[in-house]
């Protein structure tokens, strides 16, 4: 007989994937008038937190090495506006845009990762400084609110469909047609994303230097690790991952402003956070993070599909979970240092 | 030349030096401009259309528009030094707190008034009281459950604003009473904001001079473990440093409030933690606690807001300005990194070394 | 070199800024023999250890390692370990996060054909290297989910495993217990008949006997002698670390016995301990009585020190100051009841570095006063410059930061922060560690002195010498308990080693 391992860490995740599937479960329950036990329902919250997976993915690995990323939501939006005002205005083809989009994420990265990793500044107030740059180059490339219509392939993968198979969850609406769930190609690009981090976490010696690094940075570089050099592709592989959810973002809303995307860093956090990644560092779980964001994306549509709430309540109850998992990993710390002592 | 070393190595010297700079960018641009070259210092007067005389110029309106971030400096010079860490819900506790003195004053629910529904002061205190609460809350977190003060303040960061709106219900509450703008407009010709800046300011200057407070701080901030052992309650002094954090959100908040005549929710203190901590690491202080210098921190506050109001007279416009901002960031932190410091001392050790082979 | 040889290091020297660490050092290890590395605080132990990892520049000296030509210099931990030279620390330098198996080979993971970490074959070469080491761990479980003592001999085991020649064990035993200990004595056992030469540093000295071949004693930077575990008895080896190098100074105590009987109680302490660190004690300190706390590093003596002060809260027992029960929840409240606690850990716990002089002299003061009460600029600067004077505090002004002074004045401040406070009870933990002579000798005269003023304190301290010089009566600790008292009568060298060094005597 194997036992089952369950520490502590592997419990804040189960909580996590509980948490979701009882908050999923009264859904269906109480709106099932409303569609909520439509495969389409779940399919929706991923399509709507496709580009926040990606960016989440990133802020994942970032915190797990102990640090921290608040510019991604700036990030998202200067992607957003390069792509839109380069198609709409500009009149250049939207692949090259991407490819663009992409190359700028490397170097946010590489920039940031040198600050923090080589000149030794502190994470929050480096990443501070590439929010305030990336939202002020929003405004700087366009203050107008420009909508993506022209491209023909943009706009053609932003409406794909892309039907799950074997008729899984298919149904017949009240007009006698018949629906098949589908997701958009931004959700498969997530999911791709989330499997990619999963294996390199957990399947490459640059995953786990990731962990060992967040675990405990002296030993790491007892054991030979390059504690600099690790960390500097860890905020490199986040902007990368933060630009490639910019550009899901951005096939979700078809427009690119000023404002938009804001407040999307602390999402991700929140996301990893609610996902048992511990902000001290070498804990934490890519799975989670999905869950996370699964979670926030459940509560906005829970709130929705009342339909009296005010907007604002995804909001509270997500820092009250927030607040929740926070102080329950407090707790879990408090307990773990009592054991040692 | 060592006097000048000495000199820069004075904890004002950065922040002194930075508001210098700026004024100095305002005279060359004056001048280019065919402008009277020190028009930026000069302060004019104007009689209103309800035939009050107020002071206008560019140099008031730094000291105008800079007083909430000056408040919250205050706040977290406190809780920096005290925890090493930033209180990042400032902005949020701000709208909380306007939001919720609208909403007493003018009722649940209702957006347009001409009449208080309570007393002016007590939508005023009960504004500031939900702030203190909220420091309270970040502070036990942070004092008595160890979370690192970042993530500890993020709750209330995004939790604040969302339940400001829920006060407001999610719309603008303008409360259209002139008392209720006093805060927010002008005390003769002088701007309130000024004044309720330069008290907060002076109450905090003669708490520091006249009790022992700054030394609490301090002691727990440098050093936690000799300060228990030496008799301080770390936890405690953690705490209250929160809760006066709180409190300046809150007086920042109701000014903010005050100067729209409204509780613009979404709006009012974003992105107001940033500039705030800003302002601490402008002034010379390390985020890393310790030692503070306040008036170094309000210098960096008033710094800050003479770098947004020449962005703006370099026709820069709101939404751009952020990226100088950020410019102006990395050129602090990069030159007080000490792996950089580092390097200068080894090219200026190896130039005293070439100095003496001669 | 001989090829019997592990390790050799001729003529170590090394300085800190105005303490020489290291004078002239030899030290000398074979293969296949455990060696204890003895030596009270400040004998240059670590300091010589670091030395050879690289951690530490040295100014002179050689060092040979087995298989190489020519003496070696390390640049740092990782060329020590590629030389063949490995430490395991007291705290377990691993990552608890991370599975066993990940422990043993980060950095060096073996590699599938598409570049990734073979986890298979890491776990089963884990597995293998743990078998032959006899330990029963499943290493595909994180490392935090086994005792310290397990990590321990995890570290080992990676050391071991990365072809290491020479082991080095830093205090490893101090948070083990008997059993763990044992355990880990078998891997030391086993790795020694492997060919291995291990250095040990600890200070519990049963485990020395228990398993070392040799001893090498250093004391104050010089090294006392190279034996054979036979050669050296206990209280022989006391002896060595403590050394009996009576200075010139002449006695400064008062001549005679004084009689205690009839003076009043200023402390009762009765049953009192912290789990983990000190075992239920009694102890009565009388109204001007100078108290000395021996035993050897680690033996509980500043720990039942900070148990009274409140500075780690006493779970059981009842405490009288005075005649009158009293609860210690804080230092504060320890104050308010006036005691005070100079700590050992100077840096740690004694300075506020970035704060003057005249601050930190002040600081208690004002702790006790509160927050409100701030005491005023003048008197501040009046109550420094009398510190200042009467301790003979060297520093360029009263407003120097204290971080720029020198180890000895630093804890004159700390020792005038005290005094300021005008205490009725004192704790001095090691108040003369790291100073030169000259001042030791100030600091003891003062110790006198507020005894005669009828003050209580508690001396504790490394050097016998210093003991017998100051104290009226001596409590004697070893393993986390109180096991004796000396009286004035037995205080000299031979009965106090004997104290301390336990065992040979009664078992």
């Amino acid at each position: 007989m194997k036992k089952v391992k369950i520490s502590s860490n592997n419990i804040l995740l189960l909580i996590t994937i509980a948490l979701f599937v009882v908050m999923y479960g009264l859904g269906c329950v109480v709106y099932a008038s409303k569609g909520f036990t439509h495969l389409q329902t779940f399919l929706n919250v991923l399509i709507n937190n496709a580009g926040l997976i990606c960016v989440a993915a990133g802020t994942t690995c970032v915190m797990l090495t102990g640090g921290i990323d608040i510019s991604v939501g700036s990030v998202v939006a200067m992607d957003c506006m390069i792509l839109a005002v380069g198609m709409e205005q500009k009149g250049i083809s939207s692949v090259v845009l991407m490819l663009l989009v992409l190359a700028i994420g490397l170097l946010f990265g590489l920039v940031q990762g040198y600050l923090i990793a080589y000149l030794k500044i502190q994470p929050f107030i480096a990443t501070m400084a590439g929010m305030f740059f990336a939202r002020g180059m929003t405004a700087v490339i366009s203050t107008e609110q420009v909508s993506i219509v022209s491209d023909k392939l943009f706009v053609g993968l932003s409406n794909a469909k892309v039907n799950i198979p074997f008729g899984i969850g298919a149904y017949t609406n009240k007009k006698g047609i018949l629906q098949i769930p589908y997701v958009r190609p931004t959700v498969i690009v997530a999911i791709l994303v989330v499997v990619l981090i999963y294996l390199m976490l957990k399947y490459t010696k640059f995953g786990r230097s990731i962990y060992a690094v967040g675990g405990n940075q002296t030993s790491a570089t007892l054991m030979g690790l390059n504690v600099a050099k690790t960390t500097m592709l860890t905020y490199v592989l986040a902007s990368f991952l933060c630009s490639i959810g910019g550009i899901c973002y951005c096939l979700n809303t078809m427009s690119g402003t000023t404002t938009q995307a804001s407040g999307f860093e602390m999402d991700a956090i929140s996301s990893a956070v609610i996902g048992g990644t511990l902000l001290t560092g070498g804990v934490g779980n890519i799975v989670g993070t999905l869950f996370g964001v699964l979670i926030n994306g459940t509560i906005s549509t829970l709130v929705k599909s009342h339909g009296k709430l005010n907007s604002s309540w995804p909001n509270i109850i997500t820092a009250i979970l927030l607040c929740f998992f926070i102080v329950l990993q407090a707790i879990f710390a408090k307990i773990k240092e009592a054991k040692k002592a | 030349m060592s006097k000048l070393k000495g000199l820069t190595k004075k904890q004002l010297f950065l922040p002194i030096f930075s508001m210098i700079l700026v004024m100095l960018v305002n005279v060359v641009y004056d001048i280019a401009c065919g402008n009277p070259p020190l028009s930026f210092f000069q302060i004019a007067t104007q009689v209103t259309t309800s035939g009050d005389t107020i002071l206008f110029g560019r140099l008031i309106d730094v000291l105008n528009r800079g007083s909430e971030v000056v408040i919250l400096a205050i706040g977290m010079t406190l809780v920096v030094s005290a925890s090493a860490g930033t209180d990042i819900s400032v902005g949020s506790v701000m709208s909380l707190s306007g939001g919720l003195c609208c909403m007493l004053l003018a009722g649940y629910g209702v957006t347009n008034v001409d009449h208080y529904k309570v007393p002016l002061v007590v939508g005023i205190l009960a504004g500031i009281l939900l702030a203190i609460v909220c420091g309270i809350f970040n502070g036990f977190l942070v004092a008595y459950l160890n979370i690192q003060p970042m993530v500890a303040t993020l709750i209330l960061w995004s939790a604040g604003r969302a339940i400001g709106l829920l006060l407001c219900n999610s719309a603008i509450v303008y409360v259209r009473v002139p008392s209720f703008q006093f805060l927010g407009s002008y005390c003769g010709p002088i701007p309130t904001p000024i004044l309720v800046a330069a008290v907060c300011v002076a109450i905090t200057a003669l708490i520091l001079k006249f009790t022992a407070v700054g030394t609490f701080v301090q002691a727990v901030g440098i050093n936690k473990k000799a300060a228990r052992i030496s008799g301080f309650n770390s936890s405690k002094i953690i705490l209250i440093c929160y809760a006066v954090c709180g409190l300046c959100a809150g007086i920042a908040g109701i000014v903010a409030t005050s100067r729209i005549y409204s509780a613009d929710t979404n709006n009012i203190g974003l992105n107001m933690e940033l500039d705030a901590i800003l302002a601490v690491a402008l002034g010379g202080n390390s985020l890393g606690g310790g030692k503070f210098n306040l008036a170094g921190s309000i210098i960096g506050a008033y710094t800050i807001q003479a770098i947004t109001t020449t962005l703006y007279a370099l026709k820069v416009s709101s939404a751009q300005a952020p990226v100088y901002k950020a410019i102006v960031v990395i050129l602090i932190v990069v030159i007080q990194a000490e792996p950089v410091k580092a390097y200068f001392k080894k090219l200026s050790a190896k130039k005293a070394a070439a100095k003496e082979a001669n | 070199m001989d090829s019997n040889i592990a390790l050799t290091m001729r003529g170590i020297c090394m300085t800190f800024p105005g303490v020489k660490a290291l004078d002239n050092v030899d030290f000398t290890l074979k293969k296949g023999e455990i060696r204890a590395l003895m030596g009270e605080n400040g004998a240059g132990k670590s300091t010589l250890i670091k030395c050879l990892t690289g951690v530490n520049k040295f100014e002179a000296g050689e060092i040979h390692v087995d298989g190489i030509e020519g003496p070696i210099v390390n640049k740092d931990t990782m060329d020590a370990q590629k030389k063949g030279i490995s430490t395991v620390y007291q705290e377990v330098n691993l990552c608890p996060n991370l599975s066993v198996a990940e422990n043993l080979y980060i950095g060096r993971e073996p590699l599938t054909k598409i570049g990734t970490v073979n986890r298979r074959k890491m776990n089963q070469m884990a597995a293998q290297l743990m078998n032959d080491l006899d330990l029963d761990v499943d290493v595909t479980k994180n490392l935090e989910e086994y005792s310290l003592a397990l990590q321990q001999m995890i570290a080992i085991a990676r050391a071991v495993d990365m072809e290491s020649k020479v082991l080095i064990l830093d205090e490893p035993t101090s948070s083990l217990d008997d059993n763990e200990v044992e355990k880990l004595f078998g891997m030391m056992r086993k790795l020694r008949d492997q060919g291995v030469g291990i250095v040990f540093v600890t200070h519990f000295l049963e485990q020395v006997y228990a398993v070392c071949d040799g001893i090498t004693v250093l004391r104050n930077g010089t090294l006392v002698g190279e034996y054979t575990i036979e050669e050296l008895p206990r209280v022989k080896l006391v002896a060595a670390m403590m050394g009996k190098d009576f200075d010139d100074l002449a006695s400064i105590k008062p001549e005679g016995i004084k009689d205690f009987s009839n003076v009043p109680l200023e402390i009762e302490a009765k049953g009192l301990s912290h789990e983990g660190t000190i075992k239920p004690f009694d102890l009565d300190i009388h109204k001007g009585e100078v108290v000395g706390l021996t035993g050897l590093l680690g033996s509980g003596r500043s720990e039942l020190a900070r148990a009274i002060y409140g500075a780690d809260r006493a779970q059981t027992g009842t405490l009288k100051v005075d005649g009158k029960e009293v609860k210690i929840k804080t230092p504060l409240d320890a104050m308010n009841l006036g005691m005070g606690l100079l700590p050992d850990d100077r840096k740690a716990e004694g300075i506020i570095g970035d704060m003057s002089v005249r601050e930190n002299i002040v600081l208690a003061m004002q702790a006790k006063l509160g927050m409100f009460k701030k005491i005023p600029m003048a008197k501040q600067i009046e109550i420094a410059d009398k510190f200042i004077e009467m301790l003979q505090i060297k520093t360029a002004s009263r407003e120097t930061l204290i971080k720029q002074l020198s180890g000895g004045n630093q804890q004159k401040v700390i020792l005038a922060r005290w005094l300021a406070t005008d205490p009725d009870f004192l704790i001095l933990d090691e108040p003369t560690r790291g100073i030169d002579i000259g001042t030791k000798t100030e600091i003891q005269k003062l110790v006198i002195k507020l005894a005669e003023e009828g003050k209580s304190v508690i001396f504790i301290s490394s050097e016998i010498e210093e003991m017998l010089r100051t104290c009226n009566r001596m409590a004697v600790l070893r393993d986390g308990m109180k096991v004796g008292e000396i009286g004035m009568d037995e205080m000299n060298q031979e009965g106090v080693m004997h104290a301390i060094a336990g065992g040979d005597h009664h078992e």
